[in-house]
């Protein structure tokens, strides 16, 4: 059966063909879908994590006692599960376990461009790299299989393009996959130094016959064509070269870790030109050239943003092709969402002038104008430990006209640990949980505070009051972000407090409720066109050269313009 | 392409699903999560007997098929020579333009039209809300498109069928048709 599949559709069926029984990760712009999917199979357990450390703990258990087990998470979620994903490779596994990374190459929507195909090099894993979903289903099955005879996670490298992108896949069936016996067996499993030497010598050894296997693997594919040119590529940039130089000889690699030198070699030796198209950094190309091939790659390829056909076939045929240049209009970045909770503390926090650490989320938005109310952004659950490190540099003076602000699932994920380092110690910080109930930016999916799984079971919510007084924060107060007035009166209180304090603005992310609320209108003649409500960055309230309006097509009804105009213009309509 | 939240996605499935069922293979990329906060998304639709990049490269597509005005101006480089253009008339200030910073372009359809003269412009948010639903007005485009596209309604109606969810199918066919008929 065949049809068109998103790419990380095509690795939980992947998963699902392979008898995989777990799938755990924490959402991640490019890859959330795959646990989504995974989800949707009854006969995988899936959850979300708080984080991806713990995601991939989960899955080494579960491989540990005998289950197929799958984590997924974005490139830098790798960075938070590379703890476990350096001393797995020395255990090795029981049944099979298989870590996909996704890539954001050109940023559309991470911090940074790091390569993740360096983590495979570094912790002495293999990686496998398909180029669209019907080898997304397929590596994802022979990934199980290599992680088995070879006693070793194994990675799966995607990037947006094959992530987020549909094609062409037949569908096959589950495979029956019997639980392993599960033995306990210290000396493999528990990494202490006496055991962790020996096994360190059975990863140079797996490494190795991986290695010698890999040039004859059917995923490492030579085609000769015209010899004049031969290309190396992996993933989508072997798409955009076949689409450039249909004639070229190409090697696709499927697997990138360890690389098969000896096919490498030989298809070096009867191509005229060789040239290495990759991504990001040249991963491919210093491995090559430390075995003496000659080959090109950054010499002409960027290392920062994405390839595409037409740059492929400039570089290397030399022939640009005439294209008109982009018209020059508007930007048009991402916005908050009309009707956004975070809205309405950040315009409190922007009238009380105070500075912010921030954090990872849609409330990231803030940080653009016109609300501009956070300074910071670095990684999961930064925020906490930033404000804390710039209250210790410059004094607690300095620490009253500053925040933290995390949403409910960062703080969750990696600001718990944060808030312990403030209280004990002796920090004075204030942090501004935004909770609306969700993990929003990744498309609304549940985590620990939701109170729902990810199977869409209902369970007893984290309680984040309790927590976090649990933690010795004795200041700890929800307020209702469109309650602008209370919100003022808390963030000034707490902020002077020279003790720790948490405050949660609670409110329902808008794109929760499918409930239609009627919209707002401005009444043109009440409006004295102050602009004011301009200042709450909402992209349905419009400045046009007749007047103020509200879009009504875009205006979620929420009312908090209402609050901030001092004239009474804005009402809902019909009132 | 279009604005996040217009309903880009569905529309490009309904493409996807209509040409797979023709015999053709097909790739389709899109941008997700992020996009949808208003920001600008395109998605690139390529069909044939074999295709390899999911993407359009600039001065190649055949069809531009725009759910906002100044979102066409803005990837019309896309298009080719000779290419079609259909473009939803609805305007939606970007936050740069709302802030003041930039005004919204008065010129557009004449830009648009220096590139292709025979961009059609349609208002498919004014037929949504006479259908009561303004989150149908992509499948109204849809409906245009497949005037221009000569491939049996019959089997873009199968296409809806299979991608929208079940409750939308009967607003969403109305939607098709009106676009369909338009002329």
């Amino acid at each position: 059966m065949k049809r068109l599949m998103l790419g990380n559709e095509a690795i939980a069926r992947g998963a699902y063909e392979a008898g995989v029984r777990v799938a755990t990760a924490y959402p991640g712009t490019p890859s959330t879908e795959i646990t989504e999917f995974a989800a949707k199979y009854d006969e995988i357990y899936a959850e979300w994590s708080p984080n991806e450390k713990v995601a991939l703990e989960v899955a080494i258990g579960a491989s540990f006692a005998g289950a197929r087990a799958m984590v997924a998470m974005k490139h830098v979620g790798l960075n938070v599960a590379a703890d476990p994903l350096f001393t797995v490779s020395y255990t090795g596994v029981n049944a099979g376990l298989v870590i996909v990374v996704a890539d954001d190459p050109g940023m559309h929507s991470s911090q940074n461009e790091q390569d993740s195909r360096y983590y495979a090099r570094a912790s002495q894993v293999p990686m496998l790299e398909p180029a669209d979903s019907q080898e997304a289903l397929e590596f994802v099955k022979l990934a199980f299989e290599l992680s088995e005879k070879y006693d070793t996670p194994v990675l799966i490298r995607l990037t947006t393009r094959v992530a987020h992108s549909q094609s062409i896949v037949t569908l096959g069936q589950r495979a029956d996959v019997p639980l392993k016996e599960y033995k306990k067996l210290p000396n493999k499993n528990v990494m202490m130094p006496a055991m962790a030497r020996k096994r360190h010598v059975e990863v140079e050894r797996r490494m190795k016959a991986l290695a010698e296997a890999a040039n004859d693997l059917w995923i490492n594919r030579v085609e000769m064509r015209d010899t004049s040119i031969g290309i190396i590529a992996s993933g989508i940039t072997y798409q955009y070269a076949k689409e450039a130089l249909p004639n070229a000889s190409f090697l696709k690699l499927g697997m990138i870790n360890p690389l098969p030198r000896r096919l490498i070699e030989s298809f070096a030796s009867k191509v005229r030109k060789l040239y290495v198209v990759e991504e990001l950094e040249p991963v491919l190309e210093e491995q090559i050239k430390s075995w003496g091939i000659p080959v090109i790659g950054k010499e002409i390829f960027p290392v920062q943003g994405e390839l595409s056909a037409n740059m492929i076939l400039e570089k290397i045929a030399g022939k640009a092709p005439d294209v008109r240049p982009a018209q020059d209009l508007p930007p048009r970045p991402p916005v908050m969402c009309p009707g956004c909770p975070h809205r309405g503390i950040y315009y409190v926090m922007k009238k009380l002038r105070l500075h912010a650490t921030g954090d990872i989320g849609c409330y990231t938005l803030g940080a653009l104008p016109p609300l501009e109310a956070i300074d910071t952004c670095v990684c999961m659950g930064a925020s906490v430990g930033m404000a804390h490190g710039m209250e210790k540099a410059r004094g607690k003076d300095f620490s009253r006209r500053l925040v933290a602000v995390i949403g409910d699932s960062t703080f969750i994920h990696s600001g718990i640990t944060g808030l312990i380092d403030i209280v004990y110690n002796q920090g004075a910080s204030t942090v501004v949980i935004l909770d609306n109930s969700t993990t929003g930016m990744t498309g609304h999916q549940d985590h620990p505070g939701t109170g729902r799984t990810i199977k869409g079971e209902a369970v007893p919510p984290l309680n984040l009051v309790n927590l976090i007084k649990a933690i010795g924060i004795e200041h700890v107060r929800v307020v209702d972000p469109f309650d602008l007035e209370e919100v003022e009166k808390v963030l000034k209180e707490e902020t002077q407090r020279e003790e720790p304090s948490v405050v949660i603005a609670q409110r329902p992310c808008a794109l929760l409720s499918k409930e239609m609320k009627a919209p707002m209108s401005i009444d043109r003649d009440a409006c004295r066109l102050c602009g004011v409500c301009l200042h709450l960055g909402c992209p349905a309230i419009e400045k046009k050269s007749d007047g103020m309006q509200i879009n009504q097509a875009l205006c979620n009804g929420c009312g908090l313009c209402v609050n901030v105009c001092k004239f009474g213009a804005i009402r809902r309509a019909g009132e | 392409m279009g604005v996040g939240g217009q309903g880009t996605l569905l529309a490009s499935r309904v493409l996807g699903s209509l040409f797979v069922d023709l015999g053709c293979d097909v790739k389709i990329s899109e941008v997700h999560g992020m996009a949808q906060r208003g920001g600008s998304v395109v998605t690139h639709v390529r069909y044939g007997t074999k295709v390899f990049s999911p993407l359009v490269e600039p001065g190649t597509a055949d069809i531009l098929l725009a759910f906002e005005k100044m979102e066409a101006l803005r990837w019309i480089h896309f298009l080719k020579e000779q290419g079609r253009a259909i473009i939803n008339s609805q305007e939606i200030e970007p936050m740069s333009v709302i802030m003041g910073a930039y005004g919204y372009p008065k010129d557009l359809e004449d830009r648009i039209r220096k590139v292709c003269p025979g961009a059609v412009f349609f208002d498919a948010l004014a037929v949504a809300k006479e259908l009561g639903n303004i989150k149908v007005a992509n499948m109204v485009l849809i409906g245009v498109l497949a005037r221009l596209l000569d491939i049996a309604p019959q089997m873009w109606e199968k296409a809806i069928k299979t991608v929208v969810p079940p409750k939308t199918v009967e607003i969403n066919l109305r939607a098709f048709h009106r676009g369909y008929n338009w002329i």
